[in-house]
Parts: C-alpha cells; structure tokens; sequence
C-alpha cells in the first residue's frame, strides 16, 4: 500500500491499473466500511469488554476502558440469577417451534399458489401482509383481538363454541385444555406467542420457497408424471429435494433472527406469563435495573449458544446434506 | 401379461372397473385409481388451503379498520360483531388521534411527520452509501472484497439488543440520544449490508462495456456511476428504497430506547406502542392510530409488491 501513495510533487511513478482499481475500490466503500464499524462492529466489541467490567449506568461515564475493574461477577450474577434457566427453555422452544411452524406453513403456501389461477397476484402480495405490516400495530391487532373482555376471538368462542369462560391468552401462564374428558395443561400465553410468530413470519419462508419453485425445471416432474408417480410421491421424492437447500437455509436465518427476536414478545406480553425469553432479559437489566454489565453479559451468553447450536447444526446436518 | 385390451382399459380412465371378466394388473389399477384420489383431493385441499391463508393473514387487518370505525360504547356492548351498521360508523376516533395533545388528542400527526421524516432519511442516506459500496463490490476487483461480504453477514448474527446497549451509551455521550438523526445512522446500519446485496445483484447485469465506452471516452468513475450504472438500475434503487422505508417506518426497538423520554420526537410506531397501555384512551381510537400506522406501508407494498419481491430474492432461485 505505502508504495502506491501518490505525493502531489514529484510523482514518482503511476500506479498500475490493478492498483487503481483496489484503491477506488476501497474509497468507494469506505463510507460503508465507516458505518457499519462504527455503528455495529465496535458496539458488538464494546459489549464485549462491558460484559466484564463492574458497571452501571451511572457510572458509564466516568469508567474507561483501562481504569475499569476487569471481573466475571457479571456472568456469575447472570447465570444464577432466578429465572434464567426457564427464560433459556422458553427461548429455545420459541426458536424451535416457531420457526418450524413458520417454515411448515411457508411451504404448504407456496405450495398451494405455485401454479397460475385468477387472482393469484393478489393473493400472493396478501399473504405477505403479516411480515410487511409494522410490528407495533399488529401485536397491537392481536392483543385486542385475543383480549378477554373486548376481543373478537373470545365473543366468538363463548358465544357461539360453548367456551366455558373466555382465556386470557397473552396473561395465562398454564391452562388447561380439557381433550376427550382429560384436562391437559397448555401453556397458553407460550404457545400464543409461537403462533403469532408463526403467523408474522410465514410470508418470509414462503415467498424464497415459491422464488425456488418457480425456477425448478418442469423435466423432472413431468418425467415422474408419465413414469406414473403419482403428486404426493412427486412432491416426496422429486420437489421436495431439490428444496432441500432453501429450506435448510430458511431455518438457520429464521432460527437465529427468532433466537434474538425482541419485539414481538415484548409488545405482546411484555415477557410475562411464562414468555420471558432472553432478549427481554437483556432489555430488563439495562432499563429495570440500570445494570449494564449483566446486560451485556446476557447478550453475549445468547450469542454463545446461538455459535453453539449452529456449530451443532453445520456439523451434524448441513454436512450430510451435501453428501449426494 | 400386457395385453392391448389392459392398455385401453387403463388409458380409459378414472372409473373403477368392477367387471370380473377383464384381466386387469391389479398393481396397474391401483395405481392410476391412487393418482386419481390424489389429484381430486389435492385439488380440493389446495383451494381450502388458499382460503384459510387469504382469511388468516387478512382478518386482522379487516379488524383493524373495522375497530377504528365503531365507538368505544358499541364495542364493549358487541365485541363479537363482525361488520359495522352504517349508522354505527364515526370518524370521531381518527380525528381524536391525530389532533395534538393541546387540544385533547393523540398528536399523530407530529408523530407522522417524524416517521415520515426518519424514514426518507435514512432511505437518502442508505443509498449514498450502499450505492457506492455495491458498485464497488460488483465491478472493482480489490483487496478484502470477498472477506467485505462474508463481514457483512456476520452483522446479522447478533441480536439487535446487542448492539442496543453501546449505541445507547455512546449516543448518549455525544449528544445524539433523543434525535432523529442518532436512529437515522442506525437505520443505516443496519439496513446497509443487505441493500448492497440487492443493488450488487443488479449492477453485475448491467453490461460492462458500456462502462469501458464510458471510460474510454474520459468520464471518471463516479461520473460512470452516476450516467450510465445509476439510470440502468434504476429498478433496483426504487426496490432498495421500498424496503429501508418500510423498515424504518417500523422499526420499534431503537426508537423506544432513543427517544423514549421524549414525545415530540416520537415515531408513530413508538407513539401506538406507549399508549397501548393507557387506560384513558379508548381502544378504538388506538385502532384508528394503528390504522395510521399500518396504510402507508400497505399501500406502498401493494403499489410496488413485485419491484420489492424480485428485489429481495432475486438469487434466491439458484438455492
């Protein structure tokens, strides 16, 4: 690089072409270089170091980064605090769950939009309402609608299914739900959150499942077709490989994006009743209690185990799948 | 075993052939009988399918309206209606929410103008920036260019809160904790490294000897940007805006840390997200709020739905 900087005076000699272009290269992306290390690469860094230090709100000010007190007390606070176990559950179950559903459904979807009908267009840019809306207003939507004493879903189910009294499906930890006389117990505000996020995040899997099956060579399935397969060992055997790959790639970005999600159980149930994931923990600390560092520390034990589970997954999984 | 009598039966269709007399294959009958069920049912199911999604992801935007046009009073005494009597239907509940709180409403309206102003903001902002990287990226062969994307995944690895509580620290340092401007260079970045990638992806089509015509006749790199790559992809700079707007108009998390404190800065999403707790205000005038919220994203989506989808997956279709 030293070689290549140009001195007003004397130019000593021009640099060659590939020079020129790696350096235009480089100013040309700079700004983008400047702004996500600013805004994203030191915050990630800074957390880090915060994550070990003692240290309060109040008192982020005054500490620097090399008279602060360098401590694990952050980690031990974090990972023995009440609770922290059930919220880490609850998050895995919300990550597994709902991005299984989210995919599930994103697939029937395309699926069942794949080939041309009247009024398809539309009905493709309807279905990915849920995910272009704004968050805020369609968690808002929900909680009305499932509100005990306004909502629409508990009038309907007293009034017309016999529901017994109406649920309190975003402040319930446990009901119970009676199946053939037997009373079984269904963590009702859980299992609310993984369908809203079933229902947000569906349009996402769906819209790349159907970009992948429209571009999927008709040949194959046409050849099965005359081979006398018939459309359920078609979709088995023909189609549903060849999506092998985008639903693979689905589940890990829906699983990490879930993982960290933050808005939707915040805004739906404030992480009560049984909802408590990690992320709202994290939030927690910082405004709750003012508690930077167990903030930090929570935040960086998530992106721990996230490395952990997909280190698990690329090992385990994504290897076999590439073996023909 | 495969007479011409079996192949006419077969190819004869759907109807099951009781008749003994007919040498049939059995497995041969099944077969095409299992196509047939298949087919029929597959095709029933396919539009039950279709009716249950149009009805699930629509219904609570349908709800969302009707709730914004009844009164408070009607709804608590009817929350299972379905429609509303035109008799029944007020505007009371918008004009409520969008008046400023000096005269007894919500003030969405200023609300509105933040969102709004935040919004195109970071949509110039984001461009100027992505649109040089991505050219940089797509055309110049330089040091670090492969390393440059694999970075910019990696961003998407950690949760936003991560990064809640440094930027909520350093803005607060400098100053830019309650501005716009402090949520308008977030937006940025975290917006930027997937714009690049949808702007990579168009400028890569676009021809490149056009470009070397253009150099040979003397203009600059960035006056090659500028006339000949910018007007040729302008497609995807229309779907790359789209998608910053929509995500700025509703992001909720950094607004809520930033400017919390602070009402007149409020975007509509912050705005709808803190009063949802109140008691005072009525949960029709909420609805009409979230109304406000939810039209300009629903009717820019519908108006530019497929620009956005080809935009966002384009590549998608090689797996």
């Amino acid at each position: 690089m030293a070689t290549v900087d140009v001195q007003p005076s004397g130019r000593r000699r021009r640099p060659t072409l590939r020079q020129q272009e790696n350096r235009a290269g480089l100013a040309l992306l700079s700004p983008t270089l400047v702004v996500v290390l600013v805004l994203v690469v030191l915050p990630i860094l800074w957390t880090t170091v915060l994550a070990f230090q003692r240290i309060r709100l109040s008192t982020i000010r005054r500490v620097g980064l090399f008279d602060a007190e360098y401590t694990l007390r952050n980690f031990q606070t974090v990972l023995t605090s009440r609770g922290f176990l059930d919220a880490l559950k609850t998050t895995l179950i919300y990550s597994v769950v709902g991005t299984t559903l989210a995919i599930g459904l994103g697939l029937v979807a395309a699926l069942v939009v794949r080939s041309p009908f009247r009024g398809r267009t539309l009905v493709r840019a309807s279905m990915l309402l849920p995910y272009v809306a704004p968050i805020v207003a369609v968690a808002f939507v929900w909680q009305i609608m499932l509100n005990p004493e306004l909502g629409v879903v508990n009038a309907i189910g007293t009034d017309l299914l016999g529901w017994d009294e109406a649920v309190p499906f975003l402040t319930e930890r446990t009901g119970t739900l009676s199946l053939f006389g037997f009373g079984l117990g269904v963590p009702t505000a859980l299992l609310t959150v993984i369908l809203f996020q079933a229902w947000r995040y569906f349009p996402f899997a769906f819209l790349f499942i159907l970009a992948r099956l429209q571009a999927l060579p008709a040949e194959l399935d046409e050849a099965a077709r005359v081979d006398g397969a018939t459309p359920l060992q078609r979709f088995w055997h023909i189609t549903l490989p060849q999506l092998k790959g985008v639903i693979a790639l689905l589940a890990v970005l829906r699983f990490i994006w879930t993982f960290n999600e933050f808005d939707d159980i915040f805004l739906l149930t404030g992480g009560g009743a049984g909802t408590e994931v990690l992320s709202v923990r994290v939030f927690r600390y910082l405004t709750g209690r003012n508690d930077v560092g167990a903030s930090a520390a929570t935040s960086l034990v998530m992106a721990a185990i996230l490395a952990v589970v997909l280190l698990f997954y690329f090992r385990y999984f994504a290897r076999r799948e590439e073996a023909p | 075993m495969t007479t011409p009598e079996v192949r006419t039966e077969t190819a004869g269709g759907a109807e099951r052939e009781l008749a003994p007399p007919r040498p049939v294959t059995p497995r041969r009958a099944r077969r095409l009988s299992r196509e047939v069920v298949e087919t029929r049912v597959l095709g029933v199911l396919k539009w039950v399918m279709i009716a249950f999604f149009v009805a699930v992801t629509l219904f609570p935007f349908y709800y969302m309206v009707l709730l914004s046009l009844r009164t408070v009073e009607n709804l608590a005494l009817e929350p299972g209606l379905l429609w509303v009597s035109l008799k029944e239907v007020t505007f009371d509940t918008y004009r409520n929410v969008l008046r400023s709180t000096d005269d007894g409403g919500q003030g969405f309206l200023l609300f509105l103008r933040n969102s709004g102003l935040v919004a195109l903001s970071s949509v110039v902002v984001t461009l100027l920036v992505s649109i040089l990287g991505a050219y940089a990226i797509s055309r110049l062969e330089f040091f670090g260019r492969r390393q440059v994307h694999a970075l910019f995944l990696a961003v998407y690895l950690f949760p936003a809160i991560l990064l809640a509580i440094p930027l909520f620290v350093f803005f607060t340092r400098i100053g830019l904790r309650g501005s716009l401007l402090g949520l308008v260079l977030v937006y940025a970045s975290q917006t930027v490294p997937v714009t690049i990638h949808m702007l990579r992806n168009y400028f890569e089509t676009v021809p490149k000897s056009l470009e070397e015509a253009a150099a040979v006749d003397g203009y600059s790199r960035l006056q090659i940007i500028r006339r000949i790559s910018l007007p040729l992809a302008k497609p995807a700079i229309m779907a790359t805006s789209l998608f910053v707007f929509m995500i700025a108009w509703n992001e909720f998390l950094f607004a809520l840390l930033f400017l919390v404190d602070r009402r007149e800065r409020w975007t509509v999403s912050l705005g709808l997200s803190q009063l949802a707790g109140s008691i005072e205000i009525p949960t029709t005038v909420l609805m009409a709020g979230a109304v406000i919220l939810t039209l300009p994203i629903v009717v820019l989506f519908f108006l530019t739905e497929r620009l956005l989808v080809e935009g966002l997956t384009s590549g998608a279709e090689k797996g």
